[in-house]
């Protein structure tokens, strides 16, 4: 009895919490397929067939340059991505499985970047893009997308390789794999359910970003979705309808990329390597 | 093929030193177990050789060869692990392969070999599962199977069937036997079970503490253990020990008396301990039987019998609280609460000094 009333009560719990975290997302498309009279005039209520409209939708897909923001977006994201799965993979494995001089004080410095927010770096940032003649280049948001992501990544792929039996790698050893085969080949297919995580930890806040593209990019062709979409509100008028529309479509590539992952999350891919 | 050879070979961790002058000669064709208790570095020697870990001091040759800071690969040797360690994501025949496409091997020897293999060792329809499709003795094979077709010069085996249930273990031991047969090859061999080291192994090497203590042919170790941490080890019930002093020595004799058994002429014409040296008596549980009236004697209460069928332990306080252990053989075992007076004949005693050297009487 007592374990029903604490099971409904967590239910109850996390049911409101899905609720706000989903309603506003909700609400942002409900009123990207409506006309602008009815968005005002019941925010609320779900576009109905006199409501509907897809003029939001032709006016976001008919701005010129939307297919480049969409593309930046998505060449940024997924670069980032896998340079920050790669590398910090890499040096996860290196900084539990090898052991030198240094490596204590390097594994201290990568976890410093778990809790000093990158955002604090942006004006020495700025310059040394400046310096290097990389700013308003999608290189330069790739590079600090990389430097942001590697900390948190090394963090919890360190975890999960701690956690692969040392037994593995001493039998690839005796069989005369190459170290970075026995990474490449051995390690990293068992780490998939980890770098999975990893990579839904990571492009959310890339993809999301409003700083970096905002002072790393000046041109229309280097804009993210992101920024992209601030065009739409004016300083006088707003328009509403493309607005909603360019957000919803912004949503899309997130949520496919999270439903490819999350098959991974739960796949126990180390059944029957021991015992 | 080859001999494997370990010169004084040390091993530190930090302070903490594991392996301590190591020295083992193992000839080609050998199978030499390893046994001893848990933590006394049987896994670290067979690392040792394997060249998983380096050795803090001394030398390794394989064959001719100088192996000592050879990586593991070049050495020629194939390891099979407690664990299994089948890499997870490949099915069988790739966890075969695996390690061989890296030698620049052909794929048809490759093949050729992988098929032998899974001949010997009954794997041809697993061939293309993944691990977890398999129980844990077939794993086990393929851990093997993998291990055979590197065709190594030494194959090294950390305690193989540990994880397996009773019967899979004699059968998988069996196998083993076999398959050493078959190849021929020379193989070091871990183990906690007595009975595998006693069934399997040429000559077992028996460490303690980082030490060798004893190196010899099963039968020589439970014959003629060299101290009396081998006479205690080897040998299941353990050895009964008795604490005993030397009361006189004659010529062709000398007389032993403790507090557990009546006081008995031992025939002896050279036996090194002086005349009121302390010394330790070892009688194996099967050895205890009906007592002869010169011979080694004792009387006790028996306090408790366990009765296997075939066999039946009887736990005996003897004299001095001394606690025995005598194996009965048959149907006709004492109950608890008889006395029983138990005798052994004077080549099953095994008499050991203080220092718990065995003393050589003859
Ligand atoms: N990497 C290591 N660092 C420090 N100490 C170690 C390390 N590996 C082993 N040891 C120590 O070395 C000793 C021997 O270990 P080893 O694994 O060789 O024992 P073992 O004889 O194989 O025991 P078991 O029968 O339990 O497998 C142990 O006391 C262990 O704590
Ligand atoms: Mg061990």
């Amino acid at each position: 009895m007592r374990s029903k009333i604490s099971a409904f009560g967590v239910h109850a719990v996390l049911t409101a919490y899905t609720f706000l975290a989903v309603a506003p997302i909700l609400l942002v498309v409900m009123n990207s397929f409506k006309s602008r009279a009815a968005i005002f005039g019941a925010p609320v209520a779900p576009p109905s067939a006199a409501t509907f409209s897809l003029i939001g939708y032709n006016k976001a897909l008919g701005a010129a340059h939307v297919g480049w923001l969409f593309f930046n977006s998505i060449v940024v994201t997924l670069v980032s991505m896998g340079f920050v799965l790669l590398l910090g993979a890499m040096a996860a494995w290196a900084l539990t499985e090898y052991k030198f001089r240094g490596s204590t004080l390097l594994a201290l410095f990568l976890s410093i970047g778990v809790m000093v927010p990158i955002r604090l770096g942006s004006i020495a940032i700025l310059t040394m893009m400046r310096n290097a003649h990389l700013n308003d280049t999608l290189i330069a948001l790739i590079l600090v997308y990389v430097a942001q992501g590697l900390p948190l990544s090394i963090f919890i792929l360190s975890e999960f390789v701690e956690q692969i039996p040392k037994d593995l790698r001493d039998a690839a050893r005796c069989d005369g794999v190459p170290e970075t085969r026995i990474f490449f080949e051995v390690i990293a297919p068992l780490l998939r359910p980890a770098i999975a995580t990893v990579a839904v930890f990571t492009i959310v806040p890339i993809w999301n970003d409003l700083w970096f593209p905002l002072i790393l990019t000046s041109s229309d062709t280097t804009h993210t979705i992101t920024l992209g979409v601030q065009q739409f509100l004016g300083q006088y008028v707003t328009d509403w309808n493309a607005v909603l529309a360019a957000l919803s479509l912004a949503i899309v590539p997130v949520v496919v990329i999270y439903v490819i992952f999350s098959r991974q999350l739960i796949r126990g891919v180390t059944a029957g390597a021991v015992k | 093929m080859a001999t494997l050879r370990i010169d004084k070979l040390n091993k530190a961790y930090g302070d903490v030193q594991v392996l301590k002058d190591i020295e083992l000669a193992i000839s080609d064709g050998e199978f030499v177990v390893l046994v001893g208790p848990s933590g006394c570095g049987k896994s670290t020697l067979l690392r040792m050789i394997a060249g998983l870990d380096g050795v803090t001091s001394g030398d390794i040759h394989i064959g001719e060869r100088r192996v000592t800071n050879l990586e593991p690969s070049q050495r020629k040797i194939a390891m099979v692990f407690q664990s299994y360690a089948l890499y997870p994501h490949m099915n069988v025949r790739k966890n075969m392969t695996f390690g061989l496409k890296f030698s620049g091997m052909k794929q048809a020897e490759m093949d050729r070999r992988v098929a032998e293999a899974a001949r010997m060792l009954r794997l041809d329809q697993l061939l293309e599962r993944r691990p977890r499709e398999l129980s844990g003795g077939q794993r086990q094979r393929v851990a093997i199977g993998r291990a055979i077709v590197r065709e190594p010069d030494v194959f090294l085996f950390d305690e193989p069937l540990s994880n397996l249930d009773a019967a899979l273990r004699v059968s998988t031991r069996v196998e083993i036997a076999k398959l050493h047969r078959l190849l021929g090859a020379t193989m070091v061999y871990v183990t906690h079970d007595q009975t595998e080291a006693m069934t399997l192994a040429d000559r077992i090497v028996v460490m303690n503490q980082g030490r060798v203590a004893q190196v010899g042919r099963p039968l020589d170790l439970y014959y003629t253990p060299a101290n009396l941490f081998v006479a205690g080890f080897i040998g299941s019930p353990a050895m009964n020990f008795f604490d005993a002093r030397v009361e006189k020595k004659g010529p062709g004799s000398v007389t032993l008396s403790g507090m557990a058994f009546k006081p008995f002429e031992l025939a002896a014409t050279s036996f090194a301990p002086a005349v009121g040296a302390k010394i330790k008596i070892g009688v194996r549980p099967e050895h205890l039987g009906s007592p002869t009236p010169t011979g080694f004697q004792l009387a006790g209460a028996v306090e408790l019998v366990e009765r296997l069928g075939e066999t039946s332990y009887a736990y005996i306080r003897g004299g001095g609280e001394t606690q025995v252990v005598a194996e009965i053989r048959g149907r006709d075992a004492p109950s608890a609460g008889q006395t029983v007076i138990l005798g052994a004949p004077d080549r099953e005693l095994h008499l050991f000094d203080e220092a718990g050297e065995r003393i050589a009487a003859a």
